[in-house]
């Protein structure tokens, strides 16, 4: 097969299989993948390409599009290059995102109790008292073993010249670890010689450690705990991923109707009665856990969950009010969290972020709008942003005035570049954009996965990697050594 | 390893969810449901070709089907007379009839779906496959081009399926409720198949014990995959007295009446855990009283009774059991549970 077609893109981005534009040549730990791929003719690859398409399908690894008699599910499209890590680079990405959730989690802990982090101005008290997933309920609660975040998928991207960066940290319910491990059983099957040329890190220890983080959390009292995955059910999108994971824990799963409540206490339904419930791996928001405390027409949740909770007889991971961290106006301070909760400099920088609040930023910011995308502090889903790039004269004068008139409410950030990786593109390979969303489980001690969810932006030129548009994905190799 | 570090466990999952029992019971009984369908559907299809021109296109045949299976009001709402054509459609690809193949094969991997935690990947792929293969856009081309070996392989896969219940399941709670759910589905497709050949109303008498009613009666016995342990039996011809005595007492054929009552029986004392002589429950004590009559009664007593009439209890009988067990296990009143556990403690 015909590696690289003499049209294959190499300027402008990073590339993660060949080298600068000028000789394009393959990196040292792409090589046996390399040699690997020339000796398959590009129909056999396609044919067995095909092959794992139709196993995803016969074994139900797909995600559900929308909701009607007939489940309209989708298979997640899946690219048989791998994306590969070697080693010293990987070292460098887990003790950054350790030291990253490490400082988050103290800071959760810190808001929810004495708030020093706002006393000593590091960060600004209206950010966090107005902000949307912020809950006064929980001041001065404890949580257990004083966890707030124990899953944490956070999203990386690497810059021109090849480092990493951190796009955004999901602190409450991250999905994808199960295509992680979906993935890797697919690549085996399909290119089993290739992958043995390798030593490549198993990822197969991602659900022991959910399973010891989550049994550290249980009531001192439970003898036997008992650990239950909660769903919002089965036209959840990542209803396929809830299954698995459950099934690989060997723990139920469970819906907020097969639980009840009494005397602060939960319980699940089984056929022989009530069964006491020690911790919960919820993968339902905050908003719908519980309709007597939160939404009131959630029929997801369970009653009376919040006060079992409270109550310190059931723990929840992640806990409650977590989501005050992952928002994009704090992912700004991170890097000054990390300086003033563990004394350190960030491992891992954030995409270069300016914040209004600050004159020399808000300078910057004013004189170079055309050249950022700026995003309003209390605004989700691309509302309040302006691209700069891509936005008219009068946009970019608009945002100037909203700005300079209300700075705390606005950062602006370089327009981010994601590397890119060669996919398979109807019968030959190009360059598409890729991220990287690793998985860090903070139990009795913190761990990161060697690999993670690389997510894939299909169509050409697409920075979006989502799976609901367009987006695919591809297994990750952390290798043993180098190369 | 670190001596004094405990080994690490993992919570066994041994308690089932009563929702999951459900779904687990359903999807059993939707799988055996699906196939006897496809079964009904291909036997009546070659028993019509068989026949001379005259009777085959007479609508009795197919209308007999309907009323076996329950959807002859459904049917006449929407298609009014019966045919073949239309008759096969509405039992196959019907989504508007709940007991139509397709119905009951997209209502089981529904509920697999639900449980796909609690199955073995070989048991979930298989209906999953069924399922693929049912919503694929070539199924009805298909069906027409050789509807034979289209519910042929329907049929293949209900049995992989319970093949690899028996191989790649283990011997839980949930077995319990798979085994439950089928032979009670299997028992009362049982009674509709022998129900079948009551509504064929024969023209004139002398047809009894003739060339065509023999016809019928092999058909009856293909229906219920029968034919050939019958004839194993009974060497020497297919009597209708026989015939029906075979499908509803023999004691080893597993798709008699009295096999799946026993197992009914077996499998039910087993969930609701009725281990003494007297049954405890009414489900218990309903579903003894069912067995004992199939242990006691002769084809004399049935024939007395009313062939019909003696079928129309039997699944009024089979109602009562189902009934009772989802409600013991499934949608019981959280409070009065609590209250007797903690009785049970003190």
């Amino acid at each position: 097969m015909s590696l690289l077609p003499s049209d294959y893109e190499l300027s402008g981005f990073f590339d993660e299989m060949f080298t600068r534009p000028e000789d394009g040549r393959v990196r040292q730990h792409y090589q046996r993948l390399a040699e690997g791929l020339a000796a398959l003719a590009p129909a056999e690859f396609d044919r067995r390409r095909a092959a794992v398409d139709a196993a995803f399908l016969r074994r139900g690894v797909t995600f559900t599009v929308y909701n009607d008699a007939q489940g309209t599910e989708r298979i997640f499209p899946f690219d048989l290059i791998p994306r590969i890590i070697p080693a010293a680079e990987w070292r460098r990405i887990e003790a950054g995102l350790i030291q990253r959730v490490t400082a988050l989690n103290l800071f959760l802990d810190d808001l929810y109790h004495d708030q020093k982090v706002l006393k000593d101005k590091i960060v600004p008290p209206s950010l966090i008292l107005g902000a949307k997933h912020f809950r006064r309920e929980f001041m001065h609660f404890t949580v257990p073993r004083g966890i707030y975040v124990h899953i944490c998928g956070t999203d990386l991207i690497r810059d021109a010249a090849g480092n990493y960066l951190v796009l955004e940290d999901n602190l409450r319910c991250p999905s994808g670890a199960s295509y992680m491990i979906e993935n890797r059983s697919a690549m085996r099957r399909a290119l089993p010689q290739v992958f043995a040329r390798y030593g490549v890190r198993p990822v197969e220890g991602y659900t022991d450690d959910l399973l010891r983080a989550l049994l550290h959390l249980a009531p001192e009292a439970a003898e036997k705990p008992t650990v239950v995955l909660l769903t919002p059910g089965v036209h959840n999108s990542a209803y396929f991923e809830h299954c698995f994971l459950a099934r690989q824990m060997g723990i139920p799963i469970v819906e907020g109707r097969d639980l009840v409540v009494r005397d602060a206490r939960v319980y699940m339904r089984t056929t022989a009665g009530l069964m006491p419930v020690d911790v919960i791996y919820r993968r339902i928001d905050d908003d719908f856990l519980d309709p007597t405390v939160f939404r009131p027409d959630s029929l997801l949740g369970v009653p009376g969950l919040i006060q079992a909770y409270r109550a310190g007889r059931v723990a929840l991971a992640n806990s409650i009010g977590t989501g005050v961290a992952d928002d994009k106006v704090i992912y700004a301070y991170v890097p000054r969290l990390i300086q003033y909760y563990l004394g350190q400099d960030a491992i891992l920088p954030n995409v270069n972020t300016y914040l209004a609040a600050e004159p020399a930023d808000r300078k910057f910011i004013l004189e170079n709008i055309e050249r950022l995308v700026v995003k309003a502090a209390n605004e989700a889903g691309g509302y309040g942003m302006l691209i700069g790039p891509a936005s008219t004269r009068e946009e970019c004068a608009r945002f100037r005035a909203q700005v300079a008139a209300q700075p705390r409410n606005y950062i602006a950030q370089d327009p981010i570049q994601l590397s890119r990786s060669p996919t398979w593109c109807e019968g030959r390979l190009e360059g598409r954009h890729i991220d990287l969303r690793p998985y860090i489980i903070c139990g009795e001690k913190t761990t990161v996965t060697p690999g993670g969810l690389t997510r894939v932006a299909l169509r050409r030129g697409s920075l979006v990697v989502n799976s609901s548009q367009g987006g695919g994905s591809k297994d990750t190799w952390v290798l043993q050594g180098e190369n | 390893m670190n001596a004094s570090e405990p080994p690490f466990l993992r919570p066994q999952a041994t308690v089932m969810l009563s929702r999951v029992a459900h779904s687990l019971y359903w999807m059993s009984r939707y799988i055996e449901r699906a196939e006897n369908i496809a079964r009904l559907l291909e036997v009546n299809l070659q028993f019509v070709s068989d026949l001379p021109d005259a009777r085959a296109s007479s609508p009795n045949l197919w209308e007999a089907l309907l009323l076996s299976t329950g959807g002859r009001e459904l049917f006449g709402q929407l298609h009014g007379e019966p045919g073949g054509q239309a008759v096969t459609e509405f039992l196959a690809f019907d989504l508007r009839n709940a007991d139509s193949i397709l119905s009951c094969v997209y209502a089981a991997r529904e509920n697999a779906r639900m449980i796909r935690d609690q199955l073995s990947l070989e048991m979930w792929e298989t209906i999953n496959e069924l399922h693929l293969l049912l919503k694929a856009s070539s199924a009805s081309s298909d069906w027409a081009a050789n509807p034979a070996e289209f519910f042929a392989r329907i049929t293949r896969a209900s049995h992989l399926f319970q093949g690899l219940t028996a191989c790649t399941y283990s011997r839980s709670e949930g077995w319990e409720f798979i085994q439950f759910g089928k032979y009670l589905e299997r028992a009362d497709k049982t009674t509709r198949i022998l129900d079948m050949k009551y509504h064929i109303l024969l023209p004139v008498a002398t047809d009894v014990g003739g060339a065509l009613d023999t016809a019928q009666w092999q058909a009856v016995l293909r229906s219920a995959s029968a034919l050939e342990a019958y004839r194993r039996y009974h060497v020497r011809e297919i009597l209708p007295w026989k015939a029906a005595e075979f499908l509803i007492f023999s004691d080893s054929f597993p798709r008699s009446l009295h096999f799946c009552a026993g197992q009914v029986d077996e499998f039910l004392r087993r969930i609701l855990g009725e281990t003494a002589a007297r049954p405890r429950s009414g489900a218990a004590r309903s579903s003894r009283r069912l067995l004992g009559e199939l242990q006691s009664l002769t084809i004399a007593d049935v024939l007395q009774r009313g062939m019909h009439e003696f079928l129309v209890e039997v699944r009024t009988g089979l109602v009562a059991i189902s009934d009772e067990v989802v409600a013991t296990t499934m949608f019981y009143r959280a409070e009065s549970a609590l209250d007797e556990q903690q009785q049970q403690q003190q």
